[in-house]
């Protein structure tokens, strides 16, 4: 069903384009919108996609189908007044403290208003100062800074089935926050973070914990060390100009020593350690049909999800801790031993693409006298916060290796960074005899991509295991209630909050515009790094046989939540 | 009659008649009904829309109270000539008896076995249900009223999709106002031709006005589409009271326009498309006559105070606009405003009318733009003149005391409760206007009449 469209006076070819907004920007005109995300429903409340048409009418190109014919301005007389109109209205109830703002330089309100020439505003400010809601242990919701675009109630509702935010009060007392004036924490935010991704300016924000890194840093009685998630090392380049996937982790521990960690580590070994763990759970609970399907638990969003919404299916959790609790679980059992004989504290951070894990570093079960496994979890987003801080020039900086004795992991640990990665590298070790014949290719290739849900089945001794990929809880939400009412079964489900998996995390920058394609070359990025790594499978790598026989040697259960 | 006909025919029966919209779209509806019709989507919903906001209009809520079941029929026949099987009638919660009389008529109804399943043996099945807005304006905009049906919050959302496609619950839905549905019986009993005997071309059919203002008779009108508003204003109407000058009517409810005295249009014939073309629109049918003391800064301030009140914050303009708006007309007949405050009031207007997401947000405007037009001499006194022609805005008002009449009694300066009036016994006194806050107490207090607002 395509045509051709005039925009400004030129002939544009459209083919399956939703909506005139796609046609215009696939054209390569940049329309600016606030509430438009491809993949969310369309709001239609900002109007900044409005064009003026031949016959003069103003259309909102978000919401209209292309026709063939069709001639639309996409900059006349009109339009720009318009814009601006709702850009100087939008700032005259905006808290202007951009100097002191954390998305200054990328708030799209701020970019929109430098880009329409706004230089000053006719009206006074009305709004009265409200309470920033800082209660949550992953984000920071500040009112004061919403234009109420509705992009960050949409993702929670539509995307993670969540639900957390929603509209109160109307016209310009409107406002965005939980329901019966509940506090963030006090909700059933599974803390994923996808509304700050969203947010096109700094309403909701990541909570800073740098500071907390510093104090550690400049401590000359603490050692400090540091665990890198797999997808964070596809994704920080952005920040400083990088396209999404390409592969930092070598300038990131060169960063990171020079910053004044002491030690930097890799959180794909314990994933591979994951892998370990959870194939073995796995085999046990399938041979004696109990518990069935497993649901991984390498999510702290997903849990948190399960925990809220379906406490019944807490016991076909996995008992194994994620990557990050697993890493900390293990240096803590490592550096105790240090920590005694050099008089020096271990402080333990991690670089992670999530809000939630900084949630689930603080859950109960994760400190042992009073001691946290994990310190403090820093977000990609941080990260490029102190380095920018620290003033490095980002390319130029020369690529190091990571420090041993956890620096080395496998090409399954890797690939824990995007969705269906925990089950390709599960299935790794699972087919380790037919590893490399063709079959078994194909069948990693089902639960490869972004499709919503993925399906694969395996034959291990002569039995089926029949496995589910999910991401974005909303669509595992479904898949959940498919399989309560019988009408689908698997014997493993793995669970990525996030759509795309942790590659697209809360934590992560901020793309210019949210796509599949952003997702998409984040997640080749770890690829990649799969395919130069000489192991492939978590059983092969001989750190982890050092672990086991070193470290853990019995102690085992302290990679499980009991 | 209409169970024996075909569902198809009725459609082209009420696109024969051309029935447009009551509520104020003035969409034809046989159109509306057709599209429905040609959807594939086996489950199909009638709405009818009941929720009559705008202040001082109250025809559907005459006939919802007093011929429920007109309404009832209306709503039948559009159900089984668009293959839809299930109603809802959305009433506002503020009209408690019209929302207990249509739950006694469905009941009756369905005890004659004309609602309900397979209705007078046709194998024809259709239920009715009420329910009850809770207060909010903009419900009556058809998105939002389907939204708050839903159980959602009350906003309009983006169109297309239309309702006819995606409406109540996702499916085709046939949204009309009551009078709508409550014209359909006669269309069908009569036939189109019939009906279009009545009204103009394109504007077919009578239409109900609220008549309301500076009139002497006031009320509910009935009159063919096409009378004009001399007609309706002096024939019906009986002209202004008191002998005082017609100055403008506002026709359409709060986000309707002003118009004035000139042949242009009070020779106007009331139809859908004639009071568009000013800047006005039929809209539900409130008709507001006003008269010369009537300040018109002031009843711009008034009618955006009510949509800005009742601007549900979805969409910018809207959300914000009216409030700057309602802000810049306060500032305005409070005496504080400035040339380039007309100018941002245009701006604004302007913008808010062409960019906003739904009709209420589109026609906020229409009482600044259409008094900015006709009354722009008006807007110009108070704010080069510092005067308000009618002496509405107190704001502008300035009073002094008449030297020649004063006998320096001090009565006043011991009135005044901010201490604006001072002087000498059995001297004249004097008022600082810039002291002074306008309440009039003076005024009353005076033995003499020596006080006056000029």
């Amino acid at each position: 069903m395509g045509g051709t469209m005039i925009i400004d006076g030129r002939k544009v070819k459209y083919t399956n384009q939703k909506n005139i907004l796609s046609v215009i920007r696939d054209a390569g005109i940049d329309l600016p919108t606030f509430c438009y995300h491809s993949e969310l429903s369309i709001y239609g409340a900002c109007r900044m996609c409005t064009v003026e048409t031949s016959t003069g009418k103003i259309i909102a190109t978000c919401s209209e189908v292309p026709r063939d014919g069709m001639e639309i301005y996409t900059n006349s007389p009109r339009i720009r007044k318009y814009r601006k109109m709702i850009l100087e209205l939008l700032l005259s109830n905006h808290d202007r403290d951009c100097t002191v703002c954390e998305r200054t330089g990328k708030c799209q309100l701020q970019k929109l208003a430098k880009r329409y020439g706004i230089n000053r505003i006719r009206f006074n400010q009305l709004i009265e100062e409200q309470e920033v809601d800082n209660s949550s242990p992953s984000i920071i919701r500040n009112p004061n800074k919403c234009i109420k675009c509705g992009d960050c109630v949409m993702v929670c509702d539509e995307i993670q089935g969540v639900g957390a935010l929603g509209f109160t009060h109307r016209g310009t007392e409107v406002q965005i926050k939980p329901a019966f004036n509940k506090k963030l924490s006090e909700t059933n935010c599974v803390n994923c973070g996808q509304c700050r991704i969203v947010c096109p300016t700094a309403a909701i924000t990541i909570r800073n914990e740098t500071q907390k890194v510093w104090d550690a840093i400049y401590d000359k009685n603490t050692r400090v060390i540091a665990q890198i998630a797999p997808a964070v090392r596809v994704a920080l380049g952005e920040e400083f100009g990088m396209k999404p996937g390409e592969v930092t982790i070598g300038k990131i521990a060169s960063i990171l020593r020079k910053i004044g960690v002491d030690e930097v580590y890799d959180t794909a070994l314990s994933a591979d350690l994951t892998v370990m763990e959870e194939s073995n759970e796995f085999l046990e609970r399938f041979s004696n049909n109990e518990n069935l399907p497993l649901f991984t638990s390498c999510c702290p969003a997903w849990v948190k999800f399960a925990e809220n919404k379906y406490p019944e299916l807490i016991k076909n959790i996995s008992t194994c801790k994620s990557p990050q609790q697993m890493f900390g679980a293990v240096a803590r059992e490592y550096y105790n031993k240090k920590d005694k004989e050099d008089g020096q504290k271990t402080f333990i951070v991690s670089i992670m693409p999530c809000t939630a894990k900084k949630a689930e570093a603080a859950r109960p079960e994760f400190t042992h006298d009073g001691v946290r496994e994990v310190d403090v979890v820093l977000t990609t987003q941080e990260l490029a916060i102190m380095i920018k801080e620290i003033g490095i020039n980002f390319q130029d900086v020369e690529e190091e290796s990571l420090d041993m004795p956890f620096g080395i992991a496998s090409g399954a640990g890797i690939i824990f960074g995007t969705t269906g990665g925990v089950t390709e590298a599960v299935l790794r070790r699972l087919l380790k005899d037919k590893f490399g014949k063709d079959d078994c290719e194909i069948i990693f290739n089902s639960v490869r991509g972004l499709d919503a849900v993925k399906e694969a089945s395996v034959e291990v001794d002569g039995k089926v295991i029949n496995i589910a990929v999910v991401h974005g809880l909303k669509d595992a939400d479904s898949l959940i209630k498919q399989i309560k009412k019988g009408e689908k079964h698997y014997d493993l489900v793995e669970v990525m909050a996030c759509k795309g998996g942790c590659i697209a995390g809360g934590g992560q920058p901020v793309p210019r515009i949210i796509t599949k394609e952003t997702r998409a070359l984040r997640a080749a990025g770890l690829y990649n790094i799969d395919k130069t790594k000489l192991i492939k499978s978590s059983d092969e790598n001989y750190i982890i046989k050092n672990i086991y026989e070193d470290i853990l040697k019995d102690n085992n259960h302290i990679l499980h939540v009991k | 009659m209409a169970l024996t006909m075909e569902p198809k025919d009725i459609c082209q029966i009420v696109v024969d008649s051309g029935l447009r919209g009551r509520g104020g779209g003035g969409f034809p509806a046989g159109k509306k009904w057709m599209q429905v019709l040609s959807q594939p989507n086996p489950i199909k919903y009638v709405v009818c829309n009941g929720d009559e906001g705008d202040p001082g209009a109250f025809m559907d809520r005459s006939i919802m109270e007093g011929d429920p079941h007109k309404v009832i029929e209306g709503m039948l026949i559009s159900g089984f000539a668009t293959g839809a099987h299930e109603g809802y009638i959305y009433v506002r919660a503020e009209y408690p008896l019209a929302v207990n009389r249509l739950e006694k008529a469905i009941q009756q109804a369905t005890e004659y076995g004309l609602l309900g399943d397979n209705i007078l043996g046709s194998g024809f099945s259709f239920n009715i249900h009420i329910s009850q807005g809770a207060g909010a304006f903009v419900c009556g905009e058809g998105s939002a009223l389907t939204a708050s049906i839903e159980g959602e919050r009350g906003m309009p959302r983006v169109k297309p999709p239309r309702t006819v496609e995606k409406g109540l619950f996702e499916c085709p839905t046939v949204l009309n106002n009551v009078e709508t549905f409550a014209n359909i019986p006669i269309i069908i009993l009569n036939g189109a031709e019939e009906y279009k005997k009545y009204g103009i071309k394109n504007n077919s059919g009578t239409k109900v006005f609220a008549l309301t203002g500076n009139v002497v008779n006031t009320g509910l009108i009935e009159v063919p589409m096409g009378t004009t508003l001399k007609e309706v204003i002096f024939d019906i109407g009986g002209g202004i009271p008191k002998g005082k000058e017609f100055k403008a009517v506002q026709i359409g409810g709060p986000s309707g326009g002003c118009l004035i005295f000139d042949d242009k249009h009070l020779n106007l014939p009331l139809s859908f498309d004639s009071l568009e073309s000013v800047g006005a629109m039929i809209g539900s049918g409130g008709m507001v006559v006003m008269d010369e003391d009537t300040c018109m800064v002031e009843v711009a301030r008034f009618f955006m105070s009510f949509t800005q009140r009742e601007s549900c914050g979805k969409c910018i303009p809207c959300r914000e606009g009216t409030k700057r708006m309602l802000d810049i007309l306060e500032k305005i007949t409070a005496g504080n405003g400035t040339l380039e405050d007309l100018d941002l009031l245009y701006e604004i207007a302007d913008t808010v009318k062409n960019t906003a997401l739904c009709g209420l947000g589109k026609t906020a405007s229409n009482p600044v733009l259409s008094t900015l037009e006709y009354f722009y001499d008006e807007y110009l006194a108070h704010v080069k003149d510092k005067v308000c022609p009618a002496k509405i805005c107190k704001g502008l008002a300035t009073i002094t005391i008449d030297t020649s009449m004063c006998k320096g009694c001090s009565k006043c300066a011991r009135t005044c409760p901010v201490g604006a009036i001072s002087g000498k016994i059995k001297e004249p006194y004097v008022i600082d206007n810039n002291k002074c806050i306008k309440c009039g107490a003076c005024i009353e207090a005076c033995p003499f009449k020596a006080i006056k607002e000029v």
